[in-house]
């Protein structure tokens, strides 16, 4: 066990120790992805818990009608600034910045992404981003109470301090940008020889998707907001009926961003999946090609679907029905995913361990989440059920059960790589089933509490809601009693935890072919891939 | 890749900037002739002439490879697209 008890960066020439500075400066300076990787990692982390904690609070808060712990302006603030934070500060940057930037340049055989030093500037602007955005919560008049959708007119009226929060997303957007243009570029000009299109792991293929999305998608934020500071601070007039202006119009431009937003959260989720399930099941992934096409056909088709977000807006009945139909389009290639992962497990010899756990709960929470969203797609329904509980059970189950356990799989499949050591594994599976079951109690009760007619955002609510608010809020409970034991697990494993060497997974992409933790330069000698990247032939656990 | 740079005539670009100047003027023009719905239209119209002008010729585009036309391309067909699916809103309400 001693043995055992010894310090990472004591081992042999790698990243941790590999870089010619020391201290602070090594981090926050360094131009090695995996460094970066893991800057993005703490800082996405960190905000991740953040938003729980504010999450708790809101649980707590709706735990029973009339106040239970905040006021209603601070219930405001605390709902938007847990989607600000959740939204542009974990769940956007959390799989490209964090494991596409650690991983990514690894399975393409690269040294390094293409503009090293960009990838650095892309952390420092979103680090000063999130710096804006907290700044914004304790000066001016006070955190956002918008609501993290920012809609005209009450976001170019309101007296908290919108422009400044606004502004800190604003930076926020280029970083994301500056990540797409870095990823796009690795992945077409620093293949290894025979890295052909056809052999790159789903992962990247993922990635590859979801960078388009965010160079093309994301300046549209950013003119967006820049509209807003405008009509506040210039008073431009611009979505003011009043003045020739038009609200919609708001939604329009927000959502044009904002839906594609939302594949550039589950798209890498879905490459993880794609990733270990096949690893896990010692098969070669099923459908390989469907899976990389549908993943920019969802890139491609998601992009066009946003006014679902707006049938009860006000907008033509003609425009309803296009978009209706257009978000049914998307759910063709999200289903030839499902169906192809399902595909894989079909007599494979499948070991359940947590990083598989994790994905096969993806799997699960993302089919309802997605099922549930066809309900909100369909106009007539989405009618009775338009901002209710039913939709934030709806994003819960997509962007939670979906991404956020896609990216504790992550955690436990390849930080051990990084770190060199490993978890425990018991504990890990009791925090999964934790949180597994303590996810579903409390969203699957807010799905039900929105059929029966619960509206989101408000502060009270009838009698007849309290015992399923009651249930949810204990659901929240369970589910970050299980956050915690994972991340004691997972951390002290890291850290302390036995030695994870080799290829203990038995994974066959290029990640598993160097030594751990890797080189600062990824590979001792530069790769020539002979294999597809779930060729498991002669790779043993 | 290509390391060859095109220069471009102070003549050529003079007269590029001319046509720019002159189609400011017709933007400028046409909003005192009544074209009711088409006023727009026109506008966008003049507006694309002259940003396709200066991003073939003051940005080099004209004188690029394949891949990068094609990027650009795409870029705009997304935000053509992006317009065209906001305005079938306004235009159907």
């Amino acid at each position: 066990m001693d043995s055992n008890v010894q310090k990472v960066t004591a081992q042999p020439s790698c990243f941790w120790n590999d870089t010619g500075k020391s201290g602070l400066t090594s981090w926050i300076f360094s131009t090695d992805h995996k460094r970066i990787g893991l800057l993005y990692f703490y800082a996405t982390f960190g905000f991740f818990l953040t938003g729980v904690l504010l999450g708790l609070l809101l649980r707590v808060e709706l735990m029973a009608p009339g106040r239970t712990i905040v006021g209603p302006q601070t219930y405001n603030a605390l709902f938007t600034v847990h989607g600000v934070v959740m939204i542009f500060l974990f769940i956007i940057p959390g799989i490209p910045g964090a494991f596409g930037n650690m991983v990514m340049p690894i399975q393409v055989g690269a040294r390094d992404v293409s503009f090293p030093r960009l990838n650095l500037l892309s952390w420092w602007l979103y680090i000063t981003g999130a710096i804006i955005i907290l700044t914004s919560l304790f000066s001016g008049g006070g955190a956002p109470d918008t609501g993290w959708t920012f809609y005209v007119p009450f976001s170019s009226r309101t007296g908290t301090n919108v422009s400044l929060a606004v502004f800190g997303v604003f930076i926020v957007g280029f970083s994301s940008i500056l990540t797409g243009v870095n990823f796009v570029t690795t992945i077409h000009r620093l293949r290894a020889e025979g890295m052909t299109w056809g052999r790159l792991p789903l992962f990247t293929w993922s990635l590859y998707a979801t960078a388009w999305v965010q160079i093309l998608a994301t300046p549209i934020l950013a003119i967006t907001l820049v509209l807003i500071m405008t009509e506040r601070l210039l008073g431009a007039g611009l979505f003011d009926p009043a003045r020739g202006g038009d609200p919609i119009m708001y939604q329009h431009l927000f959502w044009i961003y904002s839906h594609p937003a939302v594949y550039i959260m589950i798209l890498p989720a879905m490459g993880i999946v794609s990733d270990i399930i096949p690893v896990f099941s010692r098969k070669p992934i099923f459908g390989y090609k469907m899976i990389a096409f549908s993943s920019i056909a969802i890139a491609a088709a998601g992009s066009l679907v946003w006014g679902h977000h707006m049938f009860t807006s006000g907008m033509s009945d003609t425009a309803v029905m296009v978009f209706s139909f257009l978000t049914f389009v998307v759910a063709i290639p999200s289903a030839i995913k499902v169906f192809n992962w399902v595909s894989t497990l079909y007599r494979g010899s499948i070991s359940l361990e947590a990083p598989m756990l994790f994905a096969l709960s993806f799997i699960l929470l993302f089919s309802i989440g997605g099922l549930s969203g066809l309900i909100l797609g369909s106009a007539a329904t989405d009618v009775h059920v338009h901002d209710t509980h039913f939709v934030v059970g709806h994003f819960h189950y997509v962007m939670f059960g979906g991404t956020g356990f896609a990216i504790f799989a992550a955690m436990h499949y390849w930080l051990p790589k990084f770190y060199g050591r490993r978890y425990a594994e018991k504990p890990a599976v009791v925090a999964w089933a934790l949180m597994f079951t303590g996810f579903n109690v409390l969203y699957f009760t807010m799905q039900v509490l929105g059929m029966k007619g619960m509206p989101r955002r408000y502060y009270d609510y009838l009698p007849e809601f309290a015992t399923l608010n009651l249930v949810a809020t204990v659901g929240s409970w369970i589910l970050a009693a299980g956050l915690v034991i994972m991340l004691v697990n997972l951390f002290r494993g890291l850290w302390w935890g036995a030695p994870f060497e080799g290829n203990p997974w038995g994974g066959a992409t290029l990640e598993w072919s160097i030594p751990t933790p890797p080189p600062t330069e990824n590979f001792v000698e530069e790769p020539t891939v002979t294999h597809g990247p779930y060729d498991f032939t002669g790779i043993g656990r | 890749m290509n390391e060859h740079h095109h220069i471009i005539s102070y003549k050529k670009l003079t007269a590029i900037w001319l046509a720019l100047l002159a189609l400011t003027a017709l933007t400028v023009a046409i909003t005192r002739v009544e074209l009711g719905g088409y006023k727009v239209l026109g506008a966008l119209v003049i507006a694309c002439a002259k940003a396709g002008l200066v991003i073939a010729v003051f940005m080099h585009m004209k004188y690029e490879g394949r891949l990068l036309r094609w990027l650009l391309f795409l870029a705009l067909l997304t935000l053509a697209i992006f317009i065209g699916l906001t305005f079938f809103d306004v235009l159907y309400r």
